[in-house]
């Protein structure tokens, strides 16, 4: 085990599939030779050269299309986006030919495309830059959307993502690329659609993925220390394909749900998860399922306002305590 | 077509003849406003009063004061993420833009944009837009209402050197070519996107204002450290915006002293001290335009000095002033989504428009 930061994890699964498949090459805005604008690839290009680690233009309409191309003739492109929100430009190219040219092919193409960068609001770079697009993406069938929480799930799912069959949309978080967590030396893979358990609890699950796991945790230990509540925090991880029994079944043993998220509330990855908890388990809940999620609005610049816009673990906490 | 504006005998437009000492000593004036308002924002952005990103301008100044200076009532403005040089230069307040870095309430977004997304509409300053390249289309279309309405303006438009890749741009050029819009493109060349030169990011010929060819537009390249040329070869452009209602490409060269935005961390590595020293000491627009002035005598060293002095204690009362403000109010958040719910029309009583948790 090492003690890494999110950053690093990401760093060595792409420096491990680069390694391992001749096929994956890293294509994106400051990758190479300035080390990425968040550091991801720091070290990438001195080490795999000019065919590996390849600097574009601000295209992304183009790159994104280029390397959906290149992945139809096999290629593994691996696009990093220097923020999520970038990707609006390229909205057609992600939609209908990353998601659609396999179904109106017949299933005669894929795509096996990453596409990945930070997807997070909370840093105060106003509305243009704070987009979370998880359930835009996950919307569109033939589209993966993965969006991990840890180090440890970064670094497996980014590996098992790169090796998918399909394009997946790969959603980090600026906040989290320096957070560190263990991480075993050793190769591992996480399947995706495959949720976790990130702590056992009794009473309420907490569901959320990406950054909003982390505030779940915190919110679970403050239910724990001053209200005597034990919440078990179910970390979806991919939420395309989905997890469905390992919700469901802590929803069976807790009888209560409150789904989290840092994107806006109308037709988010919560109403998905309302929608299929009401559905498949009704008979188990104790309480309306609650929803937390960013304030109905675009992303505020203002710090100390753009704080209270996203989920803080006292937003769930006064949830949780609101479920009857 | 002959496509390059800059055609022999043609070089000089008259248009700085007409300044009087007044003028020129303002558009000094302004220069030095924008750059100390910068220096003052980024040591109060180092101190930690304010978030997210901050895109100085230093260095360019010559370009947004130059160019604005020519336009009237008529003319608009509308530009990327590093945006405060033309905001000021459009007559925007240090205060209002100030209270916009430390998102207070009295901003000139109420603390709603942030540093890359300033506006003034009443100053015909339409943004401030943070997508490299969002604003191209909108400088089409504000220049298409402008032709629809049969007002005789134009609208200067501002991009980088990194932006000329953005397929949207290439689509605005088409329309303002193809509709005949009176938009003036101007890329701000400043040799890199990033920390990624123009060599490594654009496929061209002689020039990237040269494009234009390829939609039988009209184009021009100059230095922008030099004021008065900024004028003189931009005002060639806005006549014919006016009069005719014909686009133009400018690339004005230009440089940044400081780094992609203050959090660029590589800001030295991609580019040599010597080569930020050599535009500092030898291609500065203020100090090329003081000069200009004290060889005309228009104004004394210790003018210059009174400018400068001047130009500080507005930046720093603009820091009190932001800094005395009011946040906005947590309500605030849901404020400005839609305007017929902040106006409270009768459309606003049908429906849900909010969705909190
Ligand atoms: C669509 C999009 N892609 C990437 C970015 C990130 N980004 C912001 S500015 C910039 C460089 C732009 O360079 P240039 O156009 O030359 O303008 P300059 O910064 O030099 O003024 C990049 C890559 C963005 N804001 N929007
Ligand atoms: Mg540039």
């Amino acid at each position: 085990m090492a003690l890494i930061t999110y950053r690093e994890a990401l760093r060595t699964a792409l420096d491990e599939e680069i390694l391992r498949d001749e096929n994956v090459v890293v294509i994106g805005e400051e990758v190479a030779q300035y080390n990425g604008a968040y550091k991801v690839t720091e070290g990438l290009w001195a080490a795999h050269g000019d065919t590996r680690l390849v600097d574009t233009p601000i295209s992304e309409a183009g790159f994104v299309g280029m390397g959906i191309g290149a992945a139809m003739l096999g290629l593994r492109p691996v696009i990093e986006l220097m923020f999520w929100s970038f990707a609006y430009v390229a909205f057609d190219q992600i939609v209908n030919n990353a998601g659609c040219v396999r179904y109106m092919s017949g299933g005669l193409l894929n795509v096996p495309i990453v596409i990945r960068g930070p997807a997070n609001g909370g840093t105060n770079v106003g509305a243009t830059h704070s987009h979370t697009p998880e359930n835009l993406l996950a919307n569109m069938p033939g589209l993966k959307v993965v969006a991990p929480a840890t180090a440890y799930d970064a670094k497996g799912l980014l590996k098992t993502s790169i090796r998918d069959n399909d394009p997946v949309m790969f959603m980090e978080n600026t906040l989290l690329y320096g957070e560190k967590w263990d991480v075993p030396d050793t190769e591992y893979l996480i399947p995706l659609g495959q949720a976790d358990i990130k702590r056992a609890g009794s009473d309420v699950s907490l569901i959320a993925h990406g950054r909003a796991v982390i505030t779940c945790l915190k919110a679970a230990e403050l239910l724990v220390a001053e209200h005597d509540i034990d919440a078990e925090v179910v970390d979806l991880r991919s939420i395309r394909p989905l997890d469905e029994e390992t919700v469901l079944n802590s929803v069976r043993k807790t009888h209560r749900a409150v789904v989290v998220e840092e994107g806006k509330p109308f037709c988010g990855i919560g109403a998905q998860m309302a929608s299929m908890i009401q559905e498949k388990a009704f008979d188990d809940l104790d309480a309306p399922i609650g929803r937390v999620a960013s304030l109905d609005a675009p992303a505020i610049y203002s710090p100390p306002l753009e704080k209270r816009q996203l989920p803080d673990p006292q937003r769930v906490i006064e949830k949780v305590l609101r479920l009857s | 077509m002959q496509t390059v504006l800059q055609s022999p005998g043609e070089s000089r437009s008259t248009i700085n003849d007409h300044l009087t000492k007044a003028d020129k000593i303002r558009l000094l004036r302004d220069m030095y406003r924008i750059r100390r308002f910068e220096q003052t924002s980024l040591k109060y952005y180092n101190l930690g009063r304010m978030g997210g990103f901050l895109h100085l301008y230093s260095g360019q100044e010559a370009v947004a004061v130059g160019t604005i200076s020519l336009l009237n009532e008529n003319d608009h403005v509308i530009t990327a993420y590093r945006d405060h040089g033309h905001a000021l230069a459009a007559g925007m307040s240090m205060n209002e833009c100030m209270a916009e870095l430390f998102g207070k309430a009295t901003g000139c977004s109420k603390g709603k944009g942030g540093s890359m997304h300033f506006f003034a509409p009443d100053k015909r300053y339409w943004g401030g837009h943070g997508i490299v390249g969002g604003q191209t289309p909108l400088g089409a279309g504000i220049a298409y209402a402008l032709k629809y309405k049969r007002i005789p303006g134009c609208c200067l438009c501002y991009l980088g050197d990194g932006a000329i890749n953005q397929g949207a741009f290439h689509e605005a050029l088409n329309l303002a070519a193809l509709f005949q819009l009176p938009v003036i493109y101007i890329i701000e060349n400043n040799g890199y996107s990033m920390g990624t030169s123009q060599k490594r990011s654009s496929a061209y010929k002689g020039s990237l204002a040269e494009r234009a060819e390829a939609y039988n537009m009209a184009w021009d390249v100059f230095l922008g450290e030099d004021l008065y040329e900024v004028r003189n070869r931009t005002n060639i452009a806005i006549e014919r915006a006016r009069k005719t209602q014909q686009p133009t490409l400018l690339e004005i060269q230009t440089y940044r002293y400081y780094g992609h935005s203050v959090a660029d961390a590589n800001a030295k590595k991609y580019r040599t001290s010597e080569e930020i020293e050599d535009y500092k000491s030898n291609h500065d627009p203020l100090q090329i335009f003081a000069k200009a002035l004290l060889d005309e005598e228009v104004l004394t060293d210790a003018d210059i000095q009174e400018i400068d002095k001047a130009a500080k204690e507005e930046a720093n009362a603009a820091v009190a002033f932001a800094e005395e403000s009011p946040l906005p109010q947590e309500s605030d958040i849901l404020a400005d989504v839609y305007w017929e719910v902040d106006n409270q029309t009768d459309a606003a009583k049908n429906g849900s428009y909010f969705f909190n948790t």
